[in-house]
């Protein structure tokens, strides 16, 4: 009795905050202004404009991810190997940003790159010739690698604290030398982390369209961006759901890879 | 006109909660019991001289509820569903219009708005393209859009004159654009002869290849950001809102930076928008509402209010009161017949502002 009292604000608020805008937007992408029922919103991705931003979100949520990946693990392996705790201080310096709003730490990468920025100061300083930083899909990538790198970091941090050390004793003292006992051991047992990691850095990249819109100059659109415009600038909330639900897929298939992978939850975050 | 468009995008989401979670938003407002009663408010953010509302307050005894929404879009709902009523309301030209068309606005009783006399004759004309008769609003702010340049990186041979300049290949990378769909075609369809309320599939055509071929000159297409930008030297020439202009020059003075700011107005023709005051059919204090637009109209609360939004007022009474200096700038006060060619964006329907968006998306995409 108890617990069920004790759970009824959170199922107010799943309902009230999850559930019935969930349903809103399933609403408003399945029909069209009069109220009656279509699928031209959500087949509307296939026409040229709108398969080209998502296909071009797509690209740069996979680039950002590899990067992420390949900067994490060896970082998530340093910091197993200095044995450092889980409320330790480099970890703690690790979520620290995260702390910050999100849009500040991409105004303040706005700052960094400008032609005029921070960056191109101190090349000038120098008195070699100043880049074109931003505005460029590198730029986005590189705003998308910062935001989200934390989100890779931790959950594969977390599995491999948990690999048992003489496991790699072992293998070591059977002979496996550095890249065998990588890809035998380290690899598989940290696969839910990956995967973990994986889906919370490509989700949001995929979607954000604040990342493009300051750091890509509103050049590259996105297809966060198609979806952003048709509900703020108040056109057509039909369309802007219809296409939410597009990407509702890709958010279902990576649920599901985290599930066939990660069935303990051992690569949570936090 | 347009303020932080996040913010608007925070809001619109919270607008969706609350409008999912209790039906049509808040309880109506109850009638004033005593004295001189109530008047409901809705204006745009930071519009308003916060002292005036006490003013009026204090004059009239009637007692301001004073709400505020970011865009015309967040507001329109709100007056539609009626959920609460507003007694007078502050929208753009162009939604002034969709409101008249959807019998949403109350015919004004300019016999208790005396003080409208103070508005230049020059804007109740231009009113008409979105208020016919000049039935339903008065105006309070108004301003054009135009190409602010960096003294200090265009040499004075290559000033822009007009919208045209904007292709010019010498300003490669150091164009900024308007990131909104009417503005950035207003830009276009301007410089091909067009009108900026087109509504031919061809010219919209035509002014979308437009704005794709400059795509790669331009810099990047912001809103707000055009003015820390430009302050901060990123672009050389940007497409602005005039009401911006003082706040630029007093920030350029205040850095004692090495270049100036200038506005031009283009060759072609501008944008001349207008907000105006407007009293929704639903009004439930609607003579309250007529005094509160006239006190808006008394040329020293105009001043008042001019001085802190900074946005060009239509009340000539106001005007005469400002220094020779501010009347004489002609960023934010253009001599009338550089305006020859300027129109005022008008409301073109659901279907027509469709197009718009498809056609700003292919550009976007390009």
């Amino acid at each position: 009795m108890s617990k069920k009292l004790l759970s009824f604000p959170y199922l107010v608020w799943m309902t009230g905050f999850m559930v019935i805008p969930l349903l809103l937007i399933v609403y408003y992408g399945l029909t069209d202004r009069t109220g009656a029922f279509t699928l031209a919103n959500v087949v509307s991705i296939i026409t040229a404009e709108h398969a080209k931003a998502l296909w071009l979100s797509l690209g740069l949520s996979f680039v950002s991810t590899a990067v992420c990946l390949v900067l994490a693990y060896p970082l998530a392996m340093i910091l197993r190997k200095r044995n450092v705790g889980r409320g330790s201080f480099v970890v703690f310096i690790f979520i620290l940003p995260m702390w910050m709003n999100f849009l500040l730490r991409t105004l303040a990468w706005q700052t960094l790159l400008e032609r005029n920025g921070v960056i191109n100061g101190i090349l000038r300083g120098l008195h070699l010739p100043t880049q074109s930083l931003i505005n460029t899909p590198g730029a986005i990538i590189l705003g998308m690698v910062y935001n989200f790198l934390p989100f890779m970091v931790l959950p594969i941090y977390n599995v491999l604290c948990k690999i048992d050390d003489n496991t790699i004793s072992a293998a070591q003292d059977l002979g496996a030398n550095f890249w065998q006992t990588l890809t035998r051991i380290w690899l598989p047992l940290s696969v839910p982390g990956i995967i973990s990691g994986i889906t919370m850095v490509f989700v949001p990249a995929l979607t954000t369209f604040v990342i493009s819109n300051l750091l890509g100059g509103s050049k590259i659109l996105l297809i966060g961006n198609v979806i952003e415009q048709e509900f703020t600038r108040g056109s057509n909330w039909h369309l802007g759901s219809g296409l939410s639900l597009v990407l509702m897929v890709f958010i279902l298939a990576s649920m599901a890879l985290i599930a066939k992978y990660d069935k303990n939850g051992e690569g949570t975050a936090f | 006109m347009k303020k932080n468009r996040y913010v608007a995008a925070a809001g619109l989401v919270l607008g969706v909660v609350s409008v999912s979670l209790w039906g049509c938003g808040g309880k109506a407002p109850a009638k004033g019991q005593e004295g001189a009663g109530e008047v409901y408010v809705y204006n745009w953010g930071e519009y308003i001289d916060e002292e005036v509302i006490s003013m009026f307050e204090e004059e009239t005894g009637i007692k301001v509820v004073y709400d505020m929404f970011e865009t015309n879009e967040d507001m329109y709902p709100v007056i539609e569903a009626g959920g609460r009523t507003y007694d007078v309301v502050c929208p753009s030209d162009y939604m002034i219009q969709k409101m008249v068309e959807n019998n949403m606005l109350a015919e004004l009783n300019f016999d208790n708005i005396p003080n409208v006399k103070e508005i230049d004759p020059e804007y109740m004309e231009r009113s008409k393209s979105f208020d016919p008769e000049n039935k339903y609003s008065v105006p309070y702010c108004w301003g054009t859009v135009g190409i602010l340049y960096n003294t200090g990186m265009v040499a004075p041979e290559d000033v822009p004159t007009k919208w045209s300049d904007l292709w010019d290949e010498k300003f490669k990378g150091e164009i900024l654009m308007q990131d909104s769909v009417r503005d950035a075609f207003m830009v276009a369809l301007k410089s091909l002869g067009y009108s900026m309320n087109s509504e031919s599939t061809e010219e919209l055509e035509e002014a979308r290849d437009l704005l794709i071929s400059q795509k790669p000159l331009v810099q990047a297409y912001v809103i707000d950001q055009v003015r820390d930008k430009m302050i901060g030297g990123e672009a050389a020439v940007g497409v602005i809102y005039s009401g911006e202009m003082l706040y630029i020059q007093e920030e350029v003075a205040a850095q004692n930076l090495d270049y100036s700011l200038e506005y031009v107005i283009p060759e072609e023709g501008t944008n001349v928008w207008i907000d105006s005051w407007v009293i929704p059919a639903n009004a439930k204090n609607k003579e309250n509402a007529e005094k509160w637009i006239d006190f808006m109209c008394r040329p020293d609360i105009a001043k008042m209010n001019f001085e802190y939004i900074t946005y060009p007022t239509p009340n000539k009474g106001a005007f005469d009161l400002l220094d020779e200096e501010l009347q004489n700038n002609k960023a934010l006060f253009p001599d009338v017949n550089s305006l020859d060619n300027c129109e005022v964006f008008r409301y073109l329907g659901d279907e027509v502002d469709t197009v718009y968006n498809d056609l700003w998306k292919e550009v976007k995409s390009n």
